[in-house]
């Protein structure tokens, strides 16, 4: 996708002037995930006590990682399956690529992947003479749409109703449906159709993973259509695209985390499906893909090992700190200009784009600390925008306005006695502007704060000022 | 600790309120007097520094943080009329310094003295009712930084619902940000706005004549969206309602 993650402001601009983006933001934010989610937390008591284990559980791989991700490829290799490892998004798109030549595939179905669309996989494919299909219901909207996903979880989550309509008949004529459908269901039901035919003409299936097992070389995919099953069953090959902190040492490890993931996400209990995989079809299997291949990416990721970034390995793609997001709330997923919006994406896209591209998305947060409030494995996402603010600081990708005013507010902050004296004037001078009115509709310098509210006044002297003057008073 | 009769307090003024809204320091100083303190004002202070620490300053943030380090050594307590500095002060001194060895235990030692002014009325000091009348319906706004940095949620409505005359309602989404953040609300203007809308929306729904909150950030930004908007709604610093402070007009209101 084309990143626009320095134009976060302009796109911000846009989002919050689109009324169909803000209807569907609206339904989101009142009737959504995130009171569903403050539900299921109710009904789970030991919810905090399984955040706990599952930090330690992710602390305790991240510190081991080598060792886990080496078990893991033995016991994929054991069950007859292939590991691919991949330093770059550019070796997994041509790993992946040369794999669905050595199938011959014309067309892949795809179950729902944030690491494919990290390394950009679909427009890769096309352009190699091979037809992606997403089979999730969101992801196959945006991908008529020609759109990338706004939500982690919930990709098509800024479009409405009436614009699936419109996508649909206008794409599938093709198929004979000539009828432009309006209820949900309806819509449902015609998607469905139209993929069934898909799943069995596909000849290779690619899915992402919410988990790798070490001890048995599984990959697990959480989903609630069932459409990663049919991606995963039907072709003769099953690639798995995944990034390597998904790996976690044991399957009880990851019903922990399972246990924590739809709860976050969705509010629901456990997601509909959870499917593991473990190899290709065995001797005697009824079903399942002649071959088997996980292909393991870095894309940096390595690199976050041991520095300040490392927590945010822990993220298992819930999508709650988007949900809860009062930024997020504002201006949608798009506006953040690439892979992963909200918090997490704040977090981790300086990383993978660029602090100068990136730079805008760790700065729009108010730092109210919803996000680390929400996470089921309490990354410290505030500190970790913070941590890229000092970057972008010390690296002068900060704007030298902003520099410029942060270094002359804090000498002045360094030097009590001359800060006293340009409060004391500050004061008086804003005071004097105000009169009796109490508040100011513009002030020079300050356009930012009254394009959207008044500034009220300050009372006519500063504290320092009257306390000064009581104590005077008092030792006289 | 030194542990006297009258607990020594040093108050931690903040910027905004010595600037925007300096009832709120007496009112700071008339309910620790009432409660038993001996306060004092250190001279030394301007900001706690975190308009430079989010920005990405450290350099500058550690130098102000090292100021106030030394100015509050000598107290008991140091009480802060806000969730957001006092944050600042417990929390990210500690981690400023952390790879300090020279002021690493001076931090955590200021950490550890460090309360919201609410908090420390009530957690500390064994508040359990203030002296005050206020007639009126009010609501209160959760500041993130005393909620979540904190955990300032049910003192401030114990103690107002202790005030004679005040009846209190929830504000629908209370702990929900009310878009200020610091510099965020100039660097992000729009979204901050944007944000802003909304708790002023909410603010409105409770139908309470008065809105109340302990951050002196929030509040000149949710008075700033009412006032512009045209609303009645009076918007004061908890504090000043608990002290019984409330002649004075309220944050951004006109003056007789």
């Amino acid at each position: 996708m084309k990143i626009t993650s320095h134009a976060f402001k302009a796109n911000a601009h846009a989002a919050m002037g689109n009324r169909t983006l803000r209807g569907a933001l609206e339904r989101m934010e009142t009737g959504g995930f995130s009171a569903a989610r403050v539900a299921a937390v109710a009904r789970l008591p030991e919810f905090d006590e399984l955040r706990d284990r599952a930090v330690e559980i992710k602390n305790h791989t991240l510190a081991h990682l080598d060792f886990y991700l080496e078990r893991f490829e033995r016991e994929v290799l054991a069950q007859g399956g292939q590991v691919h490892w991949c330093a770059t998004a550019r070796e997994a798109r041509e790993t992946i690529l040369s794999l669905c030549r050595k199938a011959d595939a014309k067309t892949a179905t795809k179950g729902k992947s944030m690491v494919a669309e990290e390394i950009a996989l679909n427009p890769f494919l096309e352009q190699n003479g091979i037809a992606p299909i997403e089979t999730d219901l969101g992801e196959y909207v945006i991908q008529l749409a020609d759109q990338p996903p706004s939500h982690i979880i919930v990709p098509a989550v800024h479009l409405n109703k009436e614009q699936i309509a419109d996508l649909f008949l206008k794409h599938h004529a093709q198929y004979g449906k000539t009828e432009r459908l309006t209820e949900a269901q309806a819509l449902v039901g015609e998607a469905r159709e139209i993929m069934r035919q898909k799943y069995i003409d596909a000849d290779v299936g690619i899915t992402g993973a919410n988990f790798l097992i070490a001890e048995t070389g599984t990959t697990i995919i959480a989903t609630n259509e069932g459409n990663g099953d049919l991606t995963q069953m039907l072709p003769k090959m099953h690639i798995v695209i995944s990034s390597i902190e998904k790996v976690l040492p044991t399957l009880e490890d990851a019903c922990t985390l399972l246990r924590l993931l739809a709860r976050s996400a969705t509010g629901q209990e456990s997601t509909v499906y959870t499917t593991f995989s473990t190899g290709p079809k065995r001797p005697g299997d009824l079903d399942g893909p002649d071959e088997y291949h996980v292909v393991l990416l870095d894309n940096g990721r390595s690199g976050m090992l041991g520095t300040e970034l490392q927590d945010a390995l822990r993220c298992i793609r819930c999508g709650a700190c988007l949900n809860d997001c009062p930024v997020y709330r504002s201006v949608g997923g798009h506006a953040y200009g690439w892979v992963y919006p909200g918090p997490i994406g704040a977090a981790i896209d300086p990383l993978f784009i660029g602090l100068e591209e990136a730079a805008d998305l760790p700065g729009a947060s108010s730092f109210c600390g919803k996000c680390e409030e929400v996470c089921p494995m309490r990354i410290p996402l505030p500190n970790i925008m913070r941590y890229w603010r000092e970057q972008a600081f010390e690296r002068e990708v900060t704007p030298l306005s902003q520099r410029a005013g942060i270094t002359v507010w804090a000498w002045f902050a360094k030097r009590p006695a001359l800060y006293r004296r340009a409060a004391g004037i500050a004061v008086a001078a804003l005071a004097l502007l105000a009169g009796r009115k109490g508040r100011l509709r513009r002030v020079p310098f300050a356009e930012g704060w009254t394009a959207f509210r008044d500034l009220p006044a300050p009372e006519g002297r500063t504290f320092a000022q009257q306390w000064r003057a009581q104590a005077r008073k008092r030792a006289s | 600790m030194r542990k006297t009769a009258r607990p020594q307090v040093g108050l931690f003024v903040t910027c905004l309120v010595d600037v925007f809204r300096p009832s709120v320091g007496f009112a700071a100083v008339k309910l620790l007097e009432e409660a038993g303190c001996r306060v004092t004002v250190p001279e030394a202070q301007t900001c706690c520094g975190q308009p430079a620490y989010n920005s990405g300053d450290r350099r500058d943030a550690s130098a102000i943080a090292r100021s106030v380090i030394a100015a509050f050594r000598e107290f008991d307590y140091v009480v802060v009329p806000s969730g957001s500095c006092g944050g600042m002060l417990k929390l990210h001194y500690p981690a400023l310094f952390a790879g300090d060895p020279g002021l690493r235990e001076a931090a955590s030692d200021l950490a550890r003295r460090t309360y919201e002014l609410v908090s420390f009325l009530t957690d500390v000091l064994g508040v359990e009712h203030v002296d005050a009348r206020f007639d009126g319906k009010v609501t209160y706004h959760d500041s993130c930084s005393a909620l979540r940095e904190l955990g300032v949620q049910a003192q401030p409505r114990k103690l107002l619902d202790s005030v004679t005359g005040l009846h209190r309602t929830e504000l629908p989404h209370a702990d929900v940000c009310c878009g200020f953040g610091g510099t965020f609300c100039v660097k992000y203007s729009e979204i901050s706005g944007d944000i802003v809308r909304k708790k002023a929306a909410s603010v409105v729904a409770s139908g309470a004549g008065t809105l109340l909150s302990g951050d002196m950030g929030c509040l000149l930004n949710i008075a700033g969206k009412l006032k512009r908007d045209g609303s009645p709604v009076a918007v004061r610093h908890v504090a000043e309602v608990l002290a019984g402070m409330t002649e004075s007009p309220a944050i951004g209101d006109a003056r007789p």
